[in-house]
């Protein structure tokens, strides 16, 4: 792709942003109940201090200058303060977000690991048992409850065997010194192999939870494009080299059914990103999506405000690195 | 000359929703090295699954269940999978009708043909095999060879592509070259090209060739030997020349009769009327009969490739009428 072409293919993502940002402002704006009355629930604030706050707020201007203070403040990255954290929003979100990332790249990381092996062995072994097998499992992967098997997982291998912590993300004695937020970087860093398989264990099951829907859907992607290639000329002609069966598969065949497996798994990891709230409050994982429930259940406006525009955001990005990569991955195509 | 392949009854079947069918039926064909053998016959008739069934690349669950395959005296049919796939890119090569889709396009023309020479262990490396590499694409014909080995598929013009892939083909210096097709998807003078590579090959290195076409026109002038296929049977075979005058089979004869001619060319085409059997639903007779003007109520009777003449055979009970 050339520069000009990226350059062309971000501004195309500006619309959508805007149209995002539109609908997040209305979303709260035009959510019935007073925020400054919420606000000042408890206190014993007078009418005049009540206005005072609404201007402050910038709550009496007409809609669309508010829009644009909005706007401008959600550029840099002003999403005001946070009621009940009484610290900035933008502040308590980054916090968490690097345990969410985590979660969901871990989840991402087991999805692709189980799904590429079983996608192509299902493909080579097309209208086998295998195959049956297989596509049945998946079809019960993709439609798995994630609370439900969250908390299955819990009993069975937390309560029942012991071998997972049931819930959060380190032991309370964890003390290892922050640097990237991502505690199996952070862990490492510090050269405490003990605090990394600590993080690791408390990783594990929250990660499988929320990566095997994931892996079930991405095994299906898998295995149709593998078959697909399966049939092409290509693969013949490269088998008519006399070449091992295995290079075949795993080089001429792979590398071209991955293509659009990379675009799926792109897209999916912003669905992830913004779809492990029941996965981080099962688990009691301290990310950004249980600070969300969190703060929709407080009516932490200011924040949710300020996630699902970041949601909407990182969902727009990955499309468009998952457009890059389709492009990388795929001489034939210049976008 | 020996054979240096040679097929006797082979029979691959492919099951369908609509019953079994055997795509190739009882094919007979020797060729020998440095010889090009013509493979006619319209599509559908059984061309590819015959020499697909030759490489051991028949897909499932299509399956080569009966016959003989001696390639330079052995079975290939009872020859491990291991020692076949060592054949295959080394002995007996495959070019395609499309480069476009033969080549894979996530690699390289270089990386293509470095793998296959590796392989066979003509290089231990794929940085070692490029000299290799760029020399066989200039043999045939690629200008600045070396420079584009680095090239996509996709960069390739048409003409080049084929050309390239016919290099890869031939890079383990096989002996017996399957050629389906390979000039179908070109012009006129890519078409000759071609074809002159080929020849060449086959004078200088002693390739065998099994050239499958539809052309007739392009077997009279390159093959020694013509082989005519009918719903997956051979159902004549012989010298070029002496087929092409004197057909010792309807169906050849049809096919003949529909060929424009240059020294004649306003005689009348006459494509021959009614359609190919379903492969799905043929009896042991005739397969020709529904459109045959010879046929007599014994052709619904099994009809045996038989000799009808010197080096010909024919499947026609009423070869020797046949003008
Ligand atoms: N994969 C397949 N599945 C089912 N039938 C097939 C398959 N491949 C080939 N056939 C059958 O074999 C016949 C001959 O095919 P093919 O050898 O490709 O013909 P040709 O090369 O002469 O055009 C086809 O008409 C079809 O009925
Ligand atoms: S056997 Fe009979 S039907 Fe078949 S080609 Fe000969 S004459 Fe025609
Ligand atoms: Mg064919």
């Amino acid at each position: 792709m050339t520069a000009s072409r990226l350059v062309e293919r971000l501004l195309q993502t500006l619309p959508v942003l805007f149209g995002i940002s539109v609908i997040v402002f209305l979303m709260i704006t035009l959510t019935p109940g007073d925020p400054v009355e919420i606000m000042l629930a408890d206190s014993r604030a007078t009418p005049e201090q009540a206005e005072q706050l609404r201007r402050d707020l910038g709550l009496h201007l007409p809609l669309h200058e508010r829009f644009l203070v909005f706007l401008g403040n959600a550029v840099t990255g002003d999403f005001g303060v946070s009621f009940f954290h009484r610290r900035p929003v933008i502040e308590v979100i980054l916090e968490r977000l690097p345990a969410t990332i985590e979660l969901t790249l871990a989840a991402m990381l087991l999805a692709l690991a189980v799904a590429i092996p079983l996608g192509v062995a299902a493909a080579v072994k097309r209208d086998t048992w295998l195959d049956r097998a297989l596509s049945a499992a998946s079809l019960f992967g993709v439609s798995l409850p994630g609370f439900w098997f969250g908390i299955l997982l819990i009993l069975l291998f937390s309560v029942t065997l012991g071998l997972f912590p049931v819930g959060g993300r380190t032991p309370f004695d964890l003390e290892v010194a922050r640097v990237s937020g991502f505690l199996l970087v952070d862990t490492l860093l510090a050269g405490r192999l003990d605090a990394f398989a600590a993080a690791l264990r408390h990783l594990a099951l929250p990660a499988v939870t929320l990566g095997l829907p994931t892996a079930a859907l991405l095994a299906r992607v898998v295995r149709s494009s593998m078959a697909e290639v399966l049939t092409s000329d290509y693969v013949l002609f490269a088998e008519a080299k006399g070449i091992s069966r295995a290079r075949v598969l795993l080089r001429h065949a792979l590398k071209n059914a991955l293509i659009p497996v990379v675009t799926v798994a792109a897209i999916e990891t912003g669905s992830l990103l913004g779809g492990n709230m029941i996965v981080e409050t099962v688990f009691g994982w301290p990310g950004l999506g249980r600070l969300v429930v969190e703060s929709i259940f407080a009516r932490n406006y200011p924040l949710v405000q300020a996630a699902v525009l970041l949601y909407a955001v990182t969902y727009v990005t990955l499309n468009f690195l998952a457009d890059v990569a389709y492009t990388a991955l795929n001489p034939k195509v210049r976008l | 000359m020996s054979a240096l392949l040679e097929v006797r009854g082979l029979r691959t079947v492919f099951p369908t929703r609509r019953g079994p069918v055997a795509a190739a039926d009882g094919v007979d064909l020797t060729i020998a090295a440095g010889e090009a053998l013509g493979v006619v016959g319209e599509s559908g008739s059984g061309k590819s699954v015959t020499f697909l069934s030759v490489l051991g690349l028949v897909r499932p669950p299509g399956r080569v269940v009966a016959g003989e395959i001696r390639f330079d005296g052995r079975d290939l049919r009872r020859l491990p999978r291991a020692e076949l796939r060592a054949l295959r890119g080394r002995q007996m090569a495959l070019a395609m009708q499309d480069a476009l889709s033969a080549l894979n396009p996530a690699f390289t023309i270089g990386q293509q043909l470095c793998e296959t020479l590796v392989a066979h262990g003509l290089a231990r490396t794929e940085a070692e095999a490029r000299p290799q590499a760029a020399a066989l694409l200039d043999k045939v014909g690629i200008p600045s060879a070396a420079q584009r080995l680095d090239d996509y598929p996709h960069q390739f013009s048409g003409g080049m592509r084929q050309r390239a892939m016919i290099a890869i083909a031939l890079a383990g210096r096989p002996r017996l070259l399957v050629a389906d097709e390979p000039t179908t998807a070109l012009d006129v003078t890519l078409r000759a090209q071609v074809l002159d590579l080929l020849d060449d090959l086959r004078r200088q290195d002693g390739l065998a060739l099994a050239l499958i076409t539809h052309d007739l026109a392009v077997v009279a002038e390159r093959c020694a030997r013509v082989m005519v296929m009918y719903a997956g049977q051979v159902v004549e075979s012989g010298p070029t020349a002496e087929v092409i005058v004197a057909p010792r089979h309807p169906y050849t004869r049809g096919l003949l009769e529909s060929l424009p001619r240059l020294e004649d060319p306003d005689r009348p085409l006459h494509p021959i009327p009614g359609q190919v059997p379903d492969l799905a639903r043929v009896d042991a007779g005739c397969r020709f009969r529904n459109r045959c003007p010879l046929a007599v109520p014994d052709c619904a009777k099994p009809v045996p490739l038989a000799e009808a003449g010197v080096g010909r055979l024919s499947r026609c009970i009423r070869a020797a009428e046949v003008a």
